[in-house]
Order: structure tokens, then sequence, then C-alpha cells
């Protein structure tokens, strides 16, 4: 399963004899490899960050990176003793990945306050590039302003015009409900209540009950991991979608679906930054990743673990040099291009923009191969998918 | 229709259905507790763990060996009871001579390694259990859907527990049972072998939470961590009862379930700790528990 | 906890009518001392402060668990709500380090009288599994509250100029500062254990029926090394805020309780230096194997069972019995 430890990606073979200049990179992907998110992120994350290293060629641009990982068990005080270690006892450039929103905000401070990098692919919070942005800081993958805008306007847009919220009790799960209540409202739908379970929760079953009484076109799940998975499971189990209502897990994972299987999980609609099977690129390097990943296809939080440390190694190459204020200028300067999320550009609060997709779960007899699991319902261009940058509050946005 | 307090009677009655079905892996777990308390003076932290080795294996069996949910309930709980027996025969028989303290140490240790290989090995996403054919579907009671995964939770837990009840209270291994727990020298004296009667009794305890566990496997997702939390509580509930009484600790699992229930309608957030809060108010008003003999 | 096995019973007998320190506990402090201050050079300095919370925090609750004998399972309550209010102390209200921490601590103090006073009626199981349902209770008002942040906790706490006037941001000079907690907090302990109210309260574990006939009042006894114990734990937590300029919800889980538990076991409860090489075992465990995901667990699970088992008196307790001398 999970492989451990210290992965020296590619190590420094100095047989380059005489090349002008080599610079030593050290990546650390911190994220969570024994929780809730371990399957989404975890090793698989080091895989992608290691696939990076390799298809950019790095040695042979005279860029030596090594690779660390670890494990902050989605607590903000060990992710920011360890991010914090690095920094200072470990030279640690830039920290990659970052799932869960409380952690990768203290990693957003230290690095602002080191002065170095974070490439932010798991998070969700949109406060990273909002009142928290960093000008050390590059949000990469998708965040609680984009799912909501994608499912919530998608769900109203099809006739899901009052909803009901099933939040998970703490600032993410607030977070989610807030940006999607204003998503809905604004699309002339309405909220017609919430309730909120304590996280992590096992049973949501009187929870669902409520959704049910309350007889709202959709019920909304802000909550993540675990907890969605168990509220899916339990809302079928209840006959929640067999009575009318629709089921909107605001943030899902491919993972997720896997292990709820497709009987259970068909007919969600989801919002995503990356599927597997979207082109000819993403097919290539998530057979090259499954491989490598006991047979589990990239999330759309490795996807962008990979995407943002190739952006990151262009920039070195590029500027030639590694700190952190002339890499950050030249990451953002240049657009982004790369197998997995095509072209691309960073703003200036650090938000990374793309196109965002709404996907739907299949049915059994739709998919046709494993991990053939969704559908694409349409596609959010990369200028409406995100918050506009003056919404944010950034204190970076002039 | 009449409203108590502003809430509609089926979404009551739907809560307290629910509190129901709750309470009832709250009083198998804290059943095995208390059986195990009240005669090897152990509180077994590994409890938990072993609840989810019984969805495990469940999860195992149909996987690995395509056995089915109905063939698990059967030979699931015996194989978790022998991991118990194996664990008191090589570690904790030998702390019965120390404090009870240190038997509660031990068995927090060996839950964290349980889980934490499970962790390791099957990660923490949780794996599908789909249920079997007999349990898809349920009924329409007029104010809620009942699944027929839950009906059958309520009735296989109170199947177990008053046959429990019945060994223990009403049957001569029982009587065996309840003499060892007065004064074991003295019942040994008789010629029963009451180490034995202990290892039996803590496999059967163990046995018992991994029944619960395969019955929460087709219910909530199989995962390492099920059973961490869910411990606490049902520490709370035996304690509740008071520690050691079965009755009690069927009664007490039942109530504290339906008393939840009615907590998730008045004030959700609530539903967490409200068993805390209770067992505070007990153990301060009738230290020995609702019904438990004073210490 | 009132078998012969337990070292506490020689600390008992040898300490008894020492009113100066013995000569070599002098020379473990010594050292202790000499190493702490070399050590910021030596080692990584933060690394070395969260030892050094962490070691307060066990002694802290050794006090109460290997001298008054009494096991708390909910100890972090007192840890972590200190760390809360010190955090939100030092951010919202912008006090200086030192009175932030004061802030903590006092309600900790207050938090500890006020369920000790409630828990300490009742005896053994009973007793621990009160301190944990109000733990329980604690950690529901920190997820709840609005200070406190919910799960991203209080982030970004200024470690502000002590006294108003040095500057902490450098974790060389903040590091003294600490150090200097960590001694007075220690020395305070050794000096409660080794005053007539430590021997009370040694008497008090060994034996309460008879304590209670030789005319002490126990409950008071008892009631003040809780609340000494949650106090201490509360300067430990209030400091690590400020340390490391977070407090979440992590310090005021039943895991950290169970942690300061297994530190106490591991080092030697009863013993005087025990919880703090109990708390540098299981940190520097934490740290260096936070690259091998759920094998830390594993391993602080086999570390209990094998404590339990075959290591009762924990590392300085066998050490003590090889030299023959209280440590």
């Amino acid at each position: 399963m999970k492989k451990m430890g210290f992965v020296l990606a590619s190590t420094a073979s100095l047989l380059m004899a005489g090349a002008a200049y080599a610079t030593d990179v050290k990546i650390g992907v911190l994220n969570d490899r024994s929780g809730i998110y371990a399957d989404i992120a975890g090793e698989g994350s080091v895989i992608a960050a290691q696939m990076a290293v390799e298809d950019f060629k790095a040695t042979d641009k005279g860029i030596n990176v090594s690779i660390v990982s670890a494990d902050h068990q989605n607590k903000p005080d060990v992710g920011s003793n360890i991010a914090r270690q690095w920094y200072d006892t470990e030279n640690v450039d830039v920290i990659a990945d970052v799932p869960t929103s409380s952690v990768a905000l203290a990693v957003n401070e230290i690095t602002k306050e080191k002065n170095k990098i974070f490439l932010a692919s798991g998070p969700a919070s949109s406060d990273l590039t909002g009142k928290a942005c960093s000008p050390n800081t590059v949000h990469w993958t998708y965040d609680t302003w984009a799912l909501a805008n994608g499912t919530g306007s998608a769900m109203v847009a099809q006739g899901g015009d009052s909803w009901f919220f099933v939040t998970a009790d703490y600032a993410f799960g607030h977070a989610l409900e807030r940006d999607t209540t204003a998503v809905v409202e604004a699309s002339g739908g309405k909220v017609l209540g919430a309730v909120r379970h304590p996280f992590p929760g096992q049973d949501f079953s009187s929870f669902l009950l409520q959704a049910q009484g309350s007889g709202a076109k959709v019920v909304g799940l802000a909550n993540a991991g675990g907890d969605t998975i168990n509220a899916v499971k339990q809302a079928s189990e209840f006959g929640i979608t067999q009575g009318g209502q629709a089921l909107a897990a605001l943030l899902m994972f491919i993972n997720d679906v896997h292990a709820l299987g497709l009987e259970v999980a068909q007919g969600l609609v989801l919002t995503s930054a990356f599927y597997w099977d979207k082109n000819d690129q993403t097919r290539e390097f998530s057979a090259r990743f499954q491989e490598r990943n006991a047979g589990q296809k990239p999330s759309m939080i490795e996807a962008g673990v990979y995407a943002s440390v190739l952006h990151y190694l262009k920039a070195v190459e590029a500027v030639g040099d590694k700190d952190a204020a002339k890499v950050m200028a030249k990451m953002k300067e240049m657009p982004t291009e790369d197998p997995l999320f095509g072209k691309g550009t960073i703003r200036a609060d650090g938000r990374k923009l793309h196109d965002m997709y709404l996907f739907r779960v299949k049915k059994p007899d739709q998919s046709k191969a494993p991990w053939d699991y969704f559908e694409t319902v349409a596609t959010i261009p990369a200028d409406k998918a995100f918050r506009p940058l003056a919404e944010g509050g950034c204190s970076l946005v002039k | 229709m009449f409203e108590l307090l502003g809430i509609p009677p089926q979404v009551l009655f739907g809560q307290l259905l629910l509190g129901l079905i709750n309470g009832s892996f709250y009083a198998v777990l804290s059943l095995g507790l208390a059986v195990i308390f009240g005669l090897l003076n152990i509180i077994n932290f590994t409890h938990g763990a072993q609840y989810m080795l019984g969805a495990f294996g469940a999860w195992m069996l149909l996987n690995y060996l395509g056995v089915g949910y109905w063939w698990a309930v059967f030979i699931v709980p015996p194989i978790v009871g022998v991991t118990g027996i194996v664990l008191e025969r090589v570690l904790i028989r030998r702390l019965y001579h120390l404090d009870h303290l240190y038997g509660l140490l031990l068995t927090f240790g060996l839950a964290l390694i349980i889980v934490g290989f499970f962790r390791q090995f099957f990660g923490v996403s949780g794996l599908p259990y789909p249920p079997p054919p007999l349990l898809n579907g349920g009924y329409n009671l007029g104010f809620m859907y009942l699944p027929n995964s839950r009906a059958w939770v309520i009735v296989a837990s109170l199947i177990v527990c008053l046959a429990t009840w019945f060994i223990i209270e009403k049957t001569r291994l029982g009587a065996y049972l309840r003499a060892a727990t007065e004064n074991p020298t003295m019942v040994g004296a008789f010629g029963i072998n009451v180490p034995l009667l202990v290892t039996l009794t803590y496999g059967f305890g163990v046995a018992l939470a991994g029944f619960a566990g395969v019955l929460a496997a087709p219910i909530y997702a199989v995962n390492p961590n099920m059973g961490a939390d869910l411990i606490i509580v049902v520490f709370a509930v035996v304690v509740i009862g008071g520690m050691g009484s079965i009755l009690g600790s069927i009664l007490t699992g039942f109530g504290l379930g339906l008393i939840e229930g009615l907590t998730r309608v008045f004030y959700p957030e609530g539903s967490a700790v409200v068993i805390f809060v209770i067992m505070a108010l007990v153990l301060l008003v009738k230290p020995a528990g609702l019904f438990g003999r004073s210490v | 906890m009132t078998t012969d096995t337990n070292p506490i019973a020689m600390a008992a007998i040898t300490s008894v009518g020492a009113a100066g320190m013995p000569r070599h506990h002098l020379a473990i402090f010594a050292a202790l001392f000499v190493f702490l201050v070399a050590a910021p050079f030596l080692l990584y300095p933060i690394f070395v402060m969260k030892v050094l919370c962490f070691a307060l925090f066990a002694c802290a609750f050794n006090l109460l668990l290997g001298f008054g004998g009494l096991l708390s399972f909910g100890h972090a309550a007192y840890f972590g709500m200190a760390s809360y209010v010190s955090a939100h102390a030092a951010k919202v209200w912008g006090l200086t380090p030192e009175l932030a921490i004061i802030a903590g601590t006092l309600v900790a103090a207050v938090l500890g009288l006020a369920i000790g006073s409630l828990a300490i009626r009742r005896h053994g199981i009973y007793f621990a599994m009160v301190t944990l349902a109000f733990a329980q209770m604690i950690y529901f008002f920190s997820l709840q509250a609005a200070f406190t942040g919910g799960e991203d906790g209080i982030q970004a706490v200024p470690r502000g100029h002590l006294f108003g006037l040095i500057d902490l941001r450098s974790s060389e000079v903040l590091y003294f500062f600490v150090l200097a907690i960590f001694f007075a907090g220690i020395l305070l302990i050794y000096r409660i254990i080794h005053s007539p109210f430590g021997q009370v309260l040694k008497a008090i574990r060994e034996n309460e029926p008879r304590a209670i006939s030789l005319g002490y009042r126990v409950n008071r006894y008892k009631l003040a090394v809780f609340v000494l114990s949650a106090t201490l734990a509360g300067v430990a937590g209030a400091t690590k805020a400020i340390v490391f300029q977070l407090a979440s919800l992590t310090d005021v889980y039943w895991t950290m309780s169970g942690e300061v538990v297994l530190m106490t076991l591991l080092g030697g409860m009863g013993t005087v230096f025990g919880p703090i090489v109990g708390a540098a075992v299981i940190v520097t465990m934490q740290n260096y194997l936070a690259t091998f995901g759920d094998w830390v667990t594993i391993g602080q699970g086999i570390i209990f069972v094998v404590a339990v088992l075959s290591f009762r008196e924990g590392i300085v307790g066998v050490l003590a019995k090889w030299i023959r001398k209280p440590l």
C-alpha cells in the first residue's frame, strides 16, 4: 500500500561534469498519510511530485531535486511544527500539497514568515487567496468558492431551487455551506434549513431524516472524506434519492466514488478540477501513475501536485536560481502549461486559474471499465470558475 | 396534527427510532464491556478495536473467501472472540494481581496497535460492504422510512442481549460466573476452573464486540477508525449503567440511544456530548451507576 | 496504584526529613541545567521547547498520579484550555507573552478547582471516568465556542515582547524564556513533593483510611493537589501556545490525555525526573517518525504494552532501582 519514508526522487547524479551551475532544490510534500485524506493525497501526492521531477528531466537541466514527505495528521499543530522544522533545519525550499484547510492556513503563515514557497494543491479554503493570501503561496487545484459555484449554480439551473444542508460542524463545513448558500440565493434558489453534524461523524441517519422532512429538492452535503462517504451511503439506505430529493456532494473525490461503489454513488453531481479520462494526455499520465500507486487513479489533488511542481521547476529553470521572490514572480508571469490542466495562469493573489468541470457519477451499467465513473455535465471556463479577484479581499490586490 | 415544542411528531418518532438503533449498538458493546469488567475487573479499552475487527472480519470473508453476510454473522464473532482469548492468555492475564488502572493502560496500548495496523494496511477512506439482498429495501412506517438493515439491527441485538442476560442470570454456567465475580477463590475451591472461566468470559465479551462490528458493516463504512470514538461513548454507557451490571448496561444502552435521539431533534450539535453530561451527573449523584452495586 | 512494585514507595521513605536537596538530585538538576542551556546551540530550539512544554505537562500530571495516586484521564482539558486562553490573550487582547501565559494558567486553575472539587469525591476507575467526562465537555466547548476557531484553532499568535521589552521573535531568545518557565515549574513541583504537604499526599496515596483516621482532611489535600496539577498543566499549555504560535483542538482531545499518561508511565511515575525522560522519548519519537505514518501509533501502542507488562517502574524507576536511590 503506502510506501514509507524519505523518498529521494532523483539523487544528485553529479555525472554531468562541467555543468555550469547546479541548483539544489528540496521539495517537501506535506499531507495526510494516515487519516481521512490519506487515500486522496497521501503517498499518491509524493508519487505525483516524483513524476513531475522525472518528466521535467530536472537533473539534465542542472537542477538537483530531492523530495521529502511527512504526515501532518490533519492537525495544524503537527503540520506547522513540521513545516517550521523543514524550513529551519532541513533547507526545504518548497512545501507542496497540504490538504486540510486548517493545516494549510498554518503552513501559509510560516511560509510567508520564512520567505519560502507553498504550492497548495490539497486545501479547500478560499481564504488562502482571500483574507489570508500570501505572496509566497500558489493555490493550485480548487477551493470552496469554486466548488460551491460549480455545484450550486448547476443544481439550481437544473431546477434544484430549494436546499437543505447537512454540514460538518467545523470551519471548512461552515465555509462551504456559506459559499453555497450565497450561490444558491444569487441563482434564485432558497435555502430551507441546515443541520450541523459532529465531525467526524458515523451516523447520519437522523440528520438525513431532518433533510428528508424539510421537503427541500436538494440535500447539500457540506462535508468531506469519510463523512461524505457515510452520508451518501446512508442517504441511499434511507431512500432519499428514491424519494425525489437530489443529493449534492459539495466536495467529493474520485476515490470516494471508488469507495462507495457506483450502485450507491450513481447520479451524484460534483465539481472537480481534473478527471483522468479527459483526454489522451491525462489518460497517459494516469496510467503511469496508477502503476506506481497501487492501482489507484490520480485524484485532482494529486494531479495538482504534479502540475504545480512542474510549473515551479520550470520557473526555477527560467530564473536560474531558487530565490523565492524571483521564482514566485516568474511563476506568476509565465503562463502555465501541463498535460493535466492544460493552459492556465496564476493570478496576483496566488490563485491558479483553469477550467473546472461538473461531473455526474455514472450508473453501474454505463461504466465500461474500472474507474470509468464520471460523465461531464458542464465545463466551467477558467474566468468563471473562481472567485473574482476583487471580491476576495486579498491585500496583494491593489 | 399536534406539534411538540414546535417539532412535528413524525420527526420526533423518527429520531426516537433512530436513537433506538444507535442504542442497540451501545447495548451490545456495553454488554460486552460489562461482562468483562464484572469478572476480570478490566476496563477493556480494546473493545472499540475489536468491534472494528468484527466489521473487517465480515469484509474479509466477503472479499477474500466470498462468504456472505448471513454466514459472517455466525462465523465472525467466534473468530474475534478467539483473538481476544489469545490476548487474554498471553498479555492481560499477567495484570490480574495489579490495580485496575494497569489493565486500562494495557488495553489502551493494544487498541493503538490494532488500529494502527489496520490503518496502515487498509487506509482510512472506508471500505464498502454491500448489504445482503434481504436487507435491501425497507418499510414506510408513515412517520419515516425504516430500512430493513436498521430494523434487523434492533432485532438482532435484542435477541443477543436477552440471550446473554438469560445465560448469565438463569443458567448454571451463569451462576458459576456470578459466583466467581463475587469470590474467585471460593469458586475455585469448589473445583471449578476459574482461570478458564475468566478466559472464556473475556472471549465472549470480545465476541459481542465482534458481533456489533458485523452488524455495523453494511450500515457504516468499514473503517479502521470506526471504533475509536465509539469506545469512549460506550465507556460512558457502562459507567452510567453501573460497571459490571448486565441488565444495567443493556437498559442504559437502549435508553441513552433514545436520549441521544431526542438531543438530535432539539440541539443537534449537543448530541456528541449529552451522554458525557449524563455520565457526570449520574456519577455525582449515584457513584455506582444506575444499576450498579455500591463500591 | 498501591502495589509494592511502585518506585514511589522508595521515594517516600528516603526523602522523609530531607530539608535540602539530596546531593544526587542537586547534581542531576545541575547537569540538566547545563545541558538545556547548551541544547539550543546543538539541537533545533523549537524541538527542545516542545520537549520542555510536554515535560512540564507530564511532571504536572505526575504530581497528581505519581504522588497523589489519582489517575486523571482528562488532563488535556487544562492543558488545552490554557493554551486557547493564552493564544487568545496574546493575539486578540494584545497582552505581552508573560501576561498571556498567566491568563491561561489562571483559567486552568479555575477549571481544575471546579472539576476537581466534583471529581475527588470518587475513587479509582470512577475518578478517571469523571475526569474524562468533564474533559469531553471541555473539548465540546472548544469545538463550539467562537473564540477557539473550531478546527482551525487560533493561528498566527504573536510571540510578542517579554515584559513589553524583549523581542521573542528569535527562537533562541524565546528558548531561554521557556527554559526559565520550565525550571520554575519543575522546582516548584520538587518543592511540593518534598514539603510536609507532599508527605501527607503520599500517606493518603498509600493508605487513605489511615490518613483519615490520623485526622487529615483527605479531600482538601486531594483537591489541592488536583488544582496544583491542573494549574501547572495550564502553564505548560499556555507556554506551548506562545512557542508554536498556535492553539488547536489536538491539545484538548482525549488522545492528549492518553499521551501524557504514556509519557509519565514510560518515564516512571512517582519519580521526580521520570516524566521529563518520558516526554523527551515520546516527543522525539513523534518528531522523527512523522514520516512513517501509522507506525508512530503502533509504536506508541507497543511502548504502552511493554511498559505496563514489564516496565511498570518506567525508565527512571528502573535506573533508581539500580543505583538504589530515588530519582
